[in-house]
């Protein structure tokens, strides 16, 4: 059985691109631009996996839905992607464990990212997760 | 209150002692600051004393002697000039020596005051001295905050354009590898996304250059009567082949020629952007209402669309930098996220401001006021203003 991804991005390329790129390795894939959405989602369906742009309508929107999956069902495995790195002047490294302990992700991604590393990432959470 | 240090070098006790009796009891008044400063003397008595003193803890400011048992004063302010400190100094010398004084100040010195002197003397020499550095201070402020805001700015900026560049990028990538399958229509679809995406990088960097210029300074803003209805009239024709591939029928109003005092560059940037959004933002078969009106002393420019409208927490911020508002029925729209926020800035200039009413689904009127002869500050008097990307420093 294939895996359901919920892909949330403002950006409607990435999330078209994502989508093409999940479908062509077998994936299913939901697509969802706002965090806002993301949530009314999840109130009705739970995804194997979640792939979050940390901007969204809100600079950080992608954080708090972070917080928010990690809370009401921590067992999703989280993939946080993010362009930002020195943006608005956020440095978004996390490079200590306490840095890693403040974003509800287990996995940190920079865009643009590298499809072939995102999927073994993917593939990784996913097998954790059986 | 401040407290300001004093370093008094002076191989003379009497002289040191004189000094500390003035200052102990002083006050300035800094209208820089709206505040009082007093002062802590701290004494050497020879320049390789001083020295060591201001390795340790460099004081606000110095009152030096020249004529010292070892090191001249002269050395002190060449020595400190070598080790690349700036300290405030007050030379004192006998008026003998006002040759000296005046080599002190190339070397680097403030001021100087002539031995012998009144206790008023010195404090207005160090009255002075305080204000100048209260100054200095205050400048050096203003240009770390100008330099933060730029450093912001323009890391917001790149990631405004790595952004599409990155989206554009995964279509090519997808086209290089046939990632589409077999129709040509799919491929033509990544086409039409990447010019959009094009098209909105330049629209950022034309944006972009416009704020630049009107901040440098480098363009001399021509001031001349400047007819807003012919300003109006031109913003239409640039935007006329759009809306009539839409539909959008476009309207101008206005009770004649309405005339005021500006640069016409900047009036047609601020006509160019209300104008080229109210189509972009417009429904199929919509219209854009522009209304030229106003009194003695403003013009008042209102432009109305019938297009997506906007929630009132979106019209909020719309006009600040890099904010776009995106939702699915903006995403196929180009747009800098600067057009408003460069529109905000010279309604302000021009002694005015931008406001917007809206309705979502239903449209949105942007109403500029601008002062009718208003004269702009030149733009390199150090007024505030954000972004600056030209900061002189």
């Amino acid at each position: 059985m294939s895996h359901t991804i919920m892909v949330v991005d403002d950006d409607v390329d990435f999330l078209t691109q994502m989508t093409l790129q999940l479908e062509a390795s077998g994936y299913r894939v939901v697509a969802v631009d706002t965090a806002k959405a993301a949530r009314e989602l999840l109130e009705k369906q739970r995804p194997d996996l979640l792939l979050v742009d940390l901007m969204l309508e809100e600079p950080d929107a992608g954080f708090s839905l972070c917080y928010h999956v990690k809370r009401t069902d921590p067992a999703i495995p989280v993939i946080m992607v993010t362009a930002v790195s020195s943006a608005t002047g956020i440095s978004f490294e996390a490079e200590t464990d306490e840095e890693r302990a403040w974003i509800k992700a287990d996995s940190l991604l920079a865009k643009p990212v590298r499809f072939e590393q995102l999927e073994r990432e993917m593939q990784r959470l996913l097998k954790d997760q059986q | 209150m401040e407290t300001l240090h004093v370093l008094v070098v002076d191989d003379e006790p009497g002289m040191r002692y004189a000094v500390l009796r003035a200052l102990r009891p002083f006050k300035v008044h800094l209208p820089e600051i709206e505040g009082e400063a007093r002062f802590e003397v701290e004494e050497a008595e020879s320049g390789e004393q001083a020295l060591a003193r201001i390795a340790e803890q460099p004081p606000d400011i110095m009152l030096l002697d020249h004529k010292m048992g070892g090191m001249t004063g002269v050395e002190v302010l060449n020595e400190l000039r070598r080790q690349e400190r700036d300290i405030l100094t007050i030379m004192i010398t006998a008026f003998a020596t006002l040759e000296t004084a005046v080599r002190a100040t190339k070397s680097g010195a403030f001021d100087f005051i002539a031995k012998p002197f009144t206790p008023e003397e010195l404090k207005d020499a160090v009255r002075k001295a305080s204000g100048h550095l209260v100054n200095q201070r205050q400048a050096r402020k203003l240009a770390a905050e100008k330099r933060r805001v730029r450093f912001e700015f323009i890391s917001v900026l790149g990631h405004e354009l790595k952004t599409p560049l990155a989206a554009i990028e995964g279509y090519l990538n997808m086209i290089q590898s046939r990632a589409l399958g077999e129709q040509v229509a799919d491929y033509d679809q990544a086409v039409d996304r990447c010019l959009l995406r094009a098209e909105g990088m330049r629209k950022l960097i034309r944006d972009l250059l416009d704020i630049t210029r009107m901040e440098s300074g480098q363009k001399r803003r021509e001031l001349q009567r400047v007819d807003v209805q012919e300003s109006a009239a031109s913003a239409l024709d640039t935007v006329r082949p759009l809306a009539e591939e839409r539909r959008i029928t476009l309207d101008l109003q206005a009770p004649g020629p309405v005339s005021m005092t500006a640069d016409a560059d900047e009036i047609q940037i601020i006509l160019n952007n209300l104008l080229s959004n109210a189509v972009k933002y417009n429904r199929e078969a919509g219209c854009v209402d522009v209304r030229l009106g106003g009194d003695d002393q403003r013009v008042t420019i209102a432009v109305t669309d019938t297009g997506i409208g906007l929630a009132p927490n979106e019209a909020a911020r719309l006009f600040n930098d890099f904010v776009r508002i995106k939702n699915d029925k903006t995403h196929d729209i180009p747009g800098s996220g600067l057009g408003l926020s460069l529109v905000k800035k010279l309604a302000v200039m021009y002694g005015g401001d931008v406001a917007v009413s809206s309705q979502p689904d239903v449209g949105s009127t942007f109403t500029v006021i601008l002062q009718r002869d208003f004269r702009p500050p030149a733009m390199h008097d150090g007024t505030q203003r954000t972004a600056n990307l030209a900061a002189h420093d």
